[in-house]
């Protein structure tokens, strides 16, 4: 992972110094609410229903033992005792209060942490894979290139007013983890046809009220050129951007309104202009960014260790678990582990700050004390030998969050909904526990194969309900609670929003629903290894709404 | 509404503010509307006085690039602080075309968005609020690193670590 | 603080609470005649547009001490006490109606 050096880090203590100064004019009535709220925004602070929220960046989704332990304390200290992961790589604390908000940043920025830019309308986490850098499937470790990102962009003078948010993704994998179709700019590493590695450069995807999926506008992208054109799309967003209307103010509206090929014509004059200026990545830079990231200095092992192949032949618990949730690694005799935080009736995405602090332990002991955080709202341990998968079993278990049930139908991503968020309608969490509920039999989870459900509480889409499997979106209807279904979305490479399958339903209805729905899946499926994103591929959503919607 | 050059000083405003349909004063150094700049740009041109132009957040800048080297102000608007679209504006008049007369930030000019300001190209700012003319020099000085190249020449972080690189591959 | 512009003529339907956050920590406070409390029996109970919109006015005002505030509907019970009038409001009240996550044993 990167390691800050100490220009780095006097940046980040920098902006605790700004914004400590900004909280005491705002008490102080020097600062207007309106004149304050952009500027607490760029620092990750929310209000939401009851209390101020405080949304903390984990780059690329890649942290130390030492800041998880870290957010354990803040979580302690300075909140209730968790805090929750969310589909950006970001982990949010509920209930913080404004006038401790700079010591708990302060805490935060003696680790190398802080929530600078994680909103407003300004450039946000940049996310990835969680599996990058250790991916058998990865062209090279995209985060470097997400670091360098993240430097340009960060308090960029020129994008700190920008018509809305702006949220960008990269990925080096033919398999998108990182879902870079549905984001503002989504990049993605790749070989082309001469061998040369570079990016492919899709522009105005997005989720919430007008989804789009993205436009390729660069099939190929040298990587020296990634700053220059990302710098290029920012500048024709920033100028050209609606500001009339919220609704109507991210890039994607943009890139639709002109179309992507004048679109991609405006990003071009403007980035001839400056592909050969500062901005072009020398060879230095790159090596300097790069000198930063620590890699573990793994062992040599081989694959399949004995110690391996006993657990699992002795132990089903194990053996079940092993089998959903460690994944291969590009290092023989390593494996990358998935932590559910989804375990039955929680809610999903939430961990506690014992949860925290001894996942931090076991990632020192196991994991070169490493930890990713998915979109996906799990933890992993990237660099876990295989010999230790047994021992590490059985401490992940022991804290809850070892349910196998990784990429399942219990494995829901959830925004926090009504219960925390001012945005929403209706409430998420509570209709993802049920349904957990409801699938609590691993055996029948498993025999399901992997289905995706997400779950959003309103509009804005932060549980990415578009490019669920299964969309849950919560509506409001009269004051109570209502739920549109849609089936057939994916995130990945093939991405597509899902289709409406049919009227909105009760919140006491939904985990039926969902039942009825994995029933129709069982009866339609051609094979029990099509997995049900294939069987709505196949058969089309008409098949479903008959048996769903089917008059009793 | 004070304005202050680019150490943050108050100084007097030496342009006369010229309504559309009022004959220019002789002279004098004046700012006029881009629609009057725009109807005669060769008239203003003329001028012995300095010429300043209002320029609106939502017309390209390209069209002053011509021009340039006759105006001595461009003055440019944030009609809301929020509305960023002045900062493209003023990076594309100094860095792409080239423009050295004074770059005056005008509209919602408010403190915590002066670094921005100076880092895009301003060298005038007319300040909204008096309380934070004091301000201005603190807010400058607030941050010592800056990662990404702008209209300013602040040192950035990519030339420190690569002079530190050097610095040690000399000592060795 | 809403410009006089911008306060459109306020419609209500039933009787009405001001409700808006706590600068400082962001709790949930309902306004009084004289300032707010976090008590939705203590808050000033409005069943006329005109009485809903003078509070208002005062709590959109009080920028120091409150942000974001707005009108919530309220039901009351026969014995006189106030409940919040729809499930947003009951959730600002009481809090998440999930368990929140507990600290294992360990």
């Amino acid at each position: 992972m990167y390691l800050y050096d100490e220009l780095d880090r006097r940046l980040v203590e920098e902006r605790v110094g700004e914004f400590r100064d900004q909280v005491r004019r705002r008490v102080s009535g020097e600062l207007t609410e309106d004149e304050f709220k952009p500027l607490r925004l760029m620092n990750g602070v929310y209000l939401q229903l009851h209390a101020y929220m405080l949304r903390i960046a984990i780059p690329y989704g890649t942290m130390s033992a030492d800041q998880l332990r870290t957010l354990a304390r803040v979580a302690r200290e300075y909140d209730r005792g968790y805090g929750h992961f969310t589909t950006r790589q970001n982990i949010q604390f509920n209930w913080i209060k404004l006038e401790q908000l700079p010591d708990a940043m302060a805490l935060l920025a003696s680790a190398g942490m802080h929530g600078m830019q994680t909103s407003g309308n300004c450039v946000r986490n940049i996310t990835t894979d969680q599996w990058a850098g250790v991916a058998p499937d990865e062209i090279e470790d995209v985060r470097v290139w997400a670091e360098l990102l993240r430097q340009h962009l960060t308090l960029h003078p020129e994008f700190s007013f920008l018509p809305r948010k702006f949220k960008i993704a990269i990925t080096a994998a033919p398999h998108d983890r990182a879902a870079t179709k549905v984001h503002d700019i989504g990049l993605r590493l790749h070989r082309n046809g001469a061998g040369e590695v570079g990016f492919e450069v899709s522009v105005g995807g997005g989720l919430g009220r007008t989804p789009f999926i993205g436009k390729l506008i660069k099939p190929f992208l040298a990587k020296r050129d990634v700053l220059s054109y990302v710098e290029a799309v920012m500048r024709v967003y920033n100028q050209y951007g609606r500001r009339d209307n919220i609704y109507k103010a991210r890039i994607k509206i943009l890139v639709h309104d002109l179309g992507a090929e004048a679109f991609g014509k405006e990003v071009e004059a403007e980035w001839q202009a400056i592909k050969d200026g500062p901005l072009a990545l020398d060879g230095a830079v790159i090596a300097d960014v790069t000198a930063r990231f620590k890699y573990p200095d793994y062992p040599r092992l081989d694959d399949r260790p004995v110690e391996l192949a006993r657990a699992r032949a002795a132990d089903p618990r194990f053996d079940r678990w092993y089998k959903n949730s460690v994944t291969p690694h590009r290092v023989p005799g390593h494996a990358v582990v998935t932590l559910s935080l989804k375990p039955e009736g929680a809610p999903p995405g939430d961990a506690t700050a014992a949860q925290m602090d001894r996942i931090a332990e076991l990632a020192d002991r196991y994991s070169f004390s490493e930890i990713r955080v998915g979109h996906d709202q799990n933890l992993a341990l990237p660099h876990v030998a295989q010999r230790d998968l047994p021992a590490l079993w059985r401490a992940l278990d022991e804290i809850g969050v070892a349910t196998p049930n990784v990429g399942l139908v219990s494995d829901i991503i959830a925004c926090p909904g009504l219960d925390y968020c001012s945005l929403a309608n209706a409430r998420a969490i509570p209709v993802a526990q049920e349904i957990t509920r409801r699938f609590r039999d691993l055996g029948l989870a498993q025999e399901l194969g992997r289905l995706h459900i997400n779950i959003s509480g309103c509009i804005n889409a932060c549980g990415h309900h578009h490019v669920g499997h299964i969309g849950i979106l919560g509506v409001e209807k009269n004051g109570e609670e209502f739920y549109q279904l849609t089936i057939g979305g994916r995130s990945d490479e093939g991405a597509r929003l899902g289709d409406l399958l049919g009227p909105a339903v009760r919140y006491h209805e939904v985990a039926d629903k969902v039942e009825d729905i994995v029933a129709a899946y069982l009866e339609l499926r051609a094979r029990p290894d099509e997995i049900f994103l294939a069987t709505v591929e196949r058969v089309g959503v008409e098949p479903f709404k008959e048996r769903v919607y089917a008059v009793a | 509404m004070r304005l202050l050059d680019k150490a943050g000083r108050i100084v007097e405003d030496a342009y006369v503010r010229v309504a559309d349909d009022v004959p220019l004063p002789e002279g004098v150094p004046v700012l006029v509307s881009a629609a009057r700049f725009r109807a005669d740009p060769a008239a203003l041109a003329q001028r012995a006085a300095p010429v300043g132009v209002i320029w609106p957040n939502n017309i390209n800048v390209a069209e002053l690039a011509p021009h340039l080297g006759r105006l001595a102000l461009v003055a440019l608007v944030f009609p809301s602080f929020r509305d960023g679209r002045a900062y493209s504006q003023a990076r594309l008049l100094r860095e792409r075309y080239g423009f050295r007369g004074e770059l005056r930030a005008t509209g919602q000019v408010l403190r915590d968005q002066f670094l921005f300001l100076a880092r895009a190209g301003f060298d005038a700012f007319e300040v909204s609020k008096d309380a934070d003319v004091p301000a201005f020099a603190a807010a400058m000085t607030r941050y010592s690193v800056f990662y990404q190249p702008a209209a300013d020449d602040r040192l950035l972080v990519a030339r420190r670590r690569l002079a530190r690189g050097s610095a040690l591959r000399e000592a060795v | 603080m809403t410009s006089p512009l911008e306060q459109k003529k306020l419609k209500i339907t039933g009787p009405v609470v001001i409700t808006a956050n706590r600068l400082g920590d962001g709790a949930v406070i309902y306004r009084r005649a004289d300032g707010w409390t976090t008590d939705l029996n203590n808050a000033a109970v409005a069943t006329t547009a005109a009485d809903a919109s003078a509070l208002l006015s005062g709590a959109a005002a009080d920028d120091l001490n409150a942000v974001g505030a707005y009108v919530a509907p309220v039901a009351r019970e026969p014995d006189g006490t106030v409940r919040p009038g729809n499930l947003r409001e009951h959730i600002r009240l009481r809090g998440p109606t999930i368990d929140l996550p507990v600290t294992f044993g360990i």
